[in-house]
């Protein structure tokens, strides 16, 4: 970290159990949600003072000369590796096209480090490289750089990958969360929870058949096609951790918008609602790997859902909600019954409970 | 305390002299500990705390249940209370046992 | 029948509400002692729903709030040795103790484990003989039958390293303590469905007649306890304080009885500090003598723990009914549910979490949401 100006100031908290007192990184500080910003909002950008980046977005448009790039980078932990409808190779390639996606852009080039635990078999490196060259055809992209290390046994999951990636943003498209404004319309591209579903199933502990694959997917040609109808949409956003309820926090926050969501009319595949009954989880709070949120102007909603429907991973494109001027920074939800809740940041990762 | 989901036993076996059986849950099947419901039968429904079954679900007293509600308020609208009715019929208040 | 769809169902859910409404002609103060039913309610909306002279008192029905401070500094203090393998329901990783949590204590290297059940606590034990195996034990009468059934097991098929944390509670002890509080303002209980499928319902009637309290047996999901509170209306209405079952296809009378004769092998009564609250008499259950040496407690000989809870903590009075959650000064502010002051806001169902997370917008609660992330 650089040691020139602002290092982390432990003392300028306005909650009393400030970071010093938990003193070490927890779990809950790669869940996406809100243990996760204090951790990069209270240290890690202090620490990169003036070379911090002026918004937090999961890809950053940048220009060079003239052109337009989309930028971003992603980290891929996943246990188990080999999961029901993908791997670790497919999560790395298309969760950077993705982000790249949510920008409007149509990743180009990819990098792609390797960090491999010691004594992690060859033939499993071999598999999650065939899996990563296999995802990155279907996506269009190429990896043209990469890196490979190895760190002790007991320091690793096997294998930990990390992509870069850049794509030229179309001339136009603007797509960031201040751009929403009430009235326009919340839609999803499809049934959520999915692929957070097919991890848990695999997870030692909490093993379930589930007839649930990861919906790991790259979103490009959807996006394509969403902007082919108007340059002119809002903001996108997948919701990876921490799910729905993650995305629509982070833009309601960001746009100083209130977002109201209708329960109902969040699609949710039955089996997915059958292990979150079973393990006391949300589904809006459930990972999603090939998803995308939009925040749409009114007048374009219909013609922009027709297209997600018309392309095959926006087949059960819904409407879910919309963007208000009412309670700010906040999501609330409009319950089957009529009552309304908040649907807050979540905290940390989602964990089964018994009450 | 009390998150306990309805699922519909698939198949039963022993295992390590423990009665276990294969529950769907709607789509999710896990194994659940039967021995505190050994007569469950396939097909039947109970609901399963932390991985044991704890009591079966009866789908008469279900289908009974939703009834009552699909017949409250048409009733009274038509008839009137039909406990206010057998209550002064009978000439008495009924105590809330019976109104099951 | 799947059991679940068709009791949320939104067009019965308003016939429910308007027979309520049709029914109420005063103010009345229901009180749920169940976690899982507070969680039900706060999710759908159900307290909003209602009509304003039903008052919903969201009682100590969650076993990770009202899991005493002392236990849980036991169970850090066995979670953090080198040679334990500590396994816990996901709810109780974040509940803090003296200063510190579980998340924690794996922080800094713990090898602590979240398990769907306790028979996976079990297999670990079963999977790693040379470690000792821990399970936290906690819960109502629900959750205490498969843990009976796990140390049971672990006797049967001689697997010695593997020892339960007891803190198990009551819920007919807890209807006692509040209803003798002298600022109790409860006229009407909601039985909790699920222990009332163990237990059966026998042990309510004599707490009906002495505390003439309606005791309505009532289930989870949307229709349910709306039916629940229907019936507990009516019988206040008329001056009735009854038991009453409203969950029938769960519930007998008579419970499971091979589920009670399990705990009455493995348990006995002893009586049980809750968190906020205070010791209530025979409330609740340890290992019998005859299980004693699978008890984490006399295994690792976790004696004098110095507990200290935070001053400004009103759980206790939130649990009773006696405050509501904004009421309170730390609410929203020193206390969040990413910086609990007590057990009533680290979990889902504790009536603190409930409130913050689920009715801020009613309650116009902005506190430090505001300051806290302008992530994007």
């Amino acid at each position: 970290m650089s040691d020139t100006t602002a290092a982390p100031d432990m003392l300028s908290w306005s909650c009393p159990a400030p970071l010093r007192d938990r003193p070490r990184v927890v779990m809950g500080h790669g869940g996406g949600g809100a243990l996760s910003a204090e951790l990069i909002e209270q240290v890690v950008l202090p620490g990169l003072g003036a070379a911090a980046p002026a918004a937090l977005t999961d890809s950053a448009v940048v220009e060079l000369d003239g052109a337009r790039l989309a930028f971003s980078t992603d980290s891929f932990v996943v246990r188990p590796l080999f999961f029901p409808g993908g791997s670790i190779g497919d999560l790395a390639v298309n969760g950077t096209v993705n982000d790249l996606a949510m920008s409007g852009a149509r990743a180009a080039f990819l990098s792609c480090g390797l960090i491999l635990e010691e004594g992690v078999e060859i033939e499993t490196v071999g598999r999650v490289a065939e899996a990563l060259g296999a995802a990155a055809r279907t996506a269009g992209v190429r990896v043209v750089t990469g890196d490979t290390k190895v760190v002790e046994a007991g320091h690793g999951d096997g294998v930990y990958i990390s992509t870069s990636g850049i794509g030229l943003v179309p001339a136009g498209v603007d797509l960031r969360p201040e751009r929403v404004v009430p009235g326009d319309v919340v839609l999803v591209s499809g049934a959520v929870g999915v692929h957070g579903v097919a991890i848990l199933s695999k997870r030692e502990n909490l093993a379930f058949e589930a007839e649930v694959e990861s919906d790991c997917a790259p979103l490009g040609g959807l996006v394509e096609a969403m902007l082919a109808v108007t340059p002119d949409l809002h903001v996108l956003r997948d919701p990876t951790r921490g799910g729905l309820a993650a995305s629509l926090n982070e833009i309601a926050v960001a746009s100083g918008c209130g977002v109201v969501v209708r329960e109902r009319a969040v699609p949710v595949p039955p089996a997915v609602a059958g292990a979150c009954a079973m393990l006391g989880l949300d589904p809006m709070y459930v990972a999603n790997e090939g998803k995308l949120v939009a925040f749409v102007p009114r007048e374009h909603a219909d013609a922009v859902l027709a297209a997600m429907r018309a392309h095959p991973l926006g087949a059960g494109a819904a409407v879910i909600g919309e963007a208000v001027a009412e309670h700010p920074g906040m999501v609330v939800a409009r319950t089957g019954l009529g009552g309304t809740r908040v649907v807050d940041l979540p905290m940390g990762e989602q964990l089964p409970r018994i009450c | 305390m009390c998150l306990a989901v309805p699922g519909r036993v698939l198949g039963v076996e022993e295992r390590n002299g423990t009665r276990m059986a294969t529950v769907d849950f709607g789509g999710v099947v896990k194994e659940v500990c039967l021995e505190y419901l050994p007569d469950l039968q396939v097909g039947e429904y109970a609901i399963v705390h932390v991985g044991f079954a704890l009591q079966r679900l009866d789908e008469e007293s279900a289908r009974r249940t939703l009834e009552l509600f699909e017949n409250l308020g048409m009733l009274q609208e038509e008839f009137g209370d039909p406990w206010e009715q057998a209550a002064q019929a009978g000439g008495e208040e009924l105590s809330g046992e019976v109104r099951r | 029948m799947k059991y679940v769809e068709e009791f949320q169902d939104p067009e019965l859910a308003a016939r429910l509400l308007d027979d309520i409404r049709a029914t109420v002609t005063r103010p009345w103060a229901l009180m749920e002692v169940c976690g899982g039913q507070t969680h039900s309610i706060i999710r759908h909306g159900i307290d909003q729903l209602l009509p304003d002279e039903v008052e919903l008192i969201h009682g100590p029905g969650c076993p990770v709030c009202v899991t005493p401070l002392e236990v849980i500094d036991k169970a850090l203090a066995i979670a953090s040795r080198p040679d334990v393998v500590f396994c816990s329901f996901g709810d109780m990783l974040r509940v803090p103790g003296t200063g510190r949590d579980l998340f924690q204590v794996r922080g800094e290297g713990g090898d602590v484990r979240v398990v769907y059940s306790p028979l996976d606590a079990l297999r670990i034990a079963e999977e790693n003989p040379d470690r000792e195996v821990v399970f936290f034990g906690i819960g109502f009468e629900t959750t205490a039958p498969p843990n009976a059934m796990t140390v049971h097991q672990a006797r049967a098929r001689g697997i010695r390293n593997f020892s339960l944390l007891v803190s198990h509670v009551r819920v007919p002890p807890a209807i006692e303590a509040i209803m003798q509080s002298p600022d109790c303002r409860v006229q009407a209980f909601l039985a909790a469905g699920h222990v009332c499928s163990v237990m059966g319902t026998e042990e309510y009637p004599a707490l009906a007649e002495r505390f003439r309290v309606p005791i309505v047996v009532t289930g989870f999901e949307p229709l349910d306890i709306l039916e629940g509170v229907r019936r507990t209306v009516r019988q206040l209405e008329r001056g009735e304080h009854t038991v009453d079952n409203a969950y029938p296809r769960a519930v007998r009378a008579g419970g499971n009885p091979a589920a009670r004769a399990m705990l009455d092998d493995v348990f006995e009564v002893t009586d049980r500090a809750w968190r906020g609250i205070g010791v209530i008499p025979d409330s609740g259950w340890r290992l019998s003598a005859r299980y004693r040496d699978y008890d984490a407690e006399h295994r690792f000989q976790v004696g004098d723990i110095a507990t200290l809870e935070p001053a400004e903590c009103r759980s206790g009075e939130v649990l009773q009914g006696l405050l509501k959650p904004h009421e309170c000064e730390a609410f929203g502010t020193a206390c969040t549910p990413r910086t609990p002051l007590g057990a009533t806001m680290v979990s889902s169902e504790g009536a603190c979490a409930a409130y913050y997370l689920y009715r801020r917008l009613e309650l116009d609660v902005t506190g430090p949401r505001r300051q806290e992330s302008s992530v994007v």
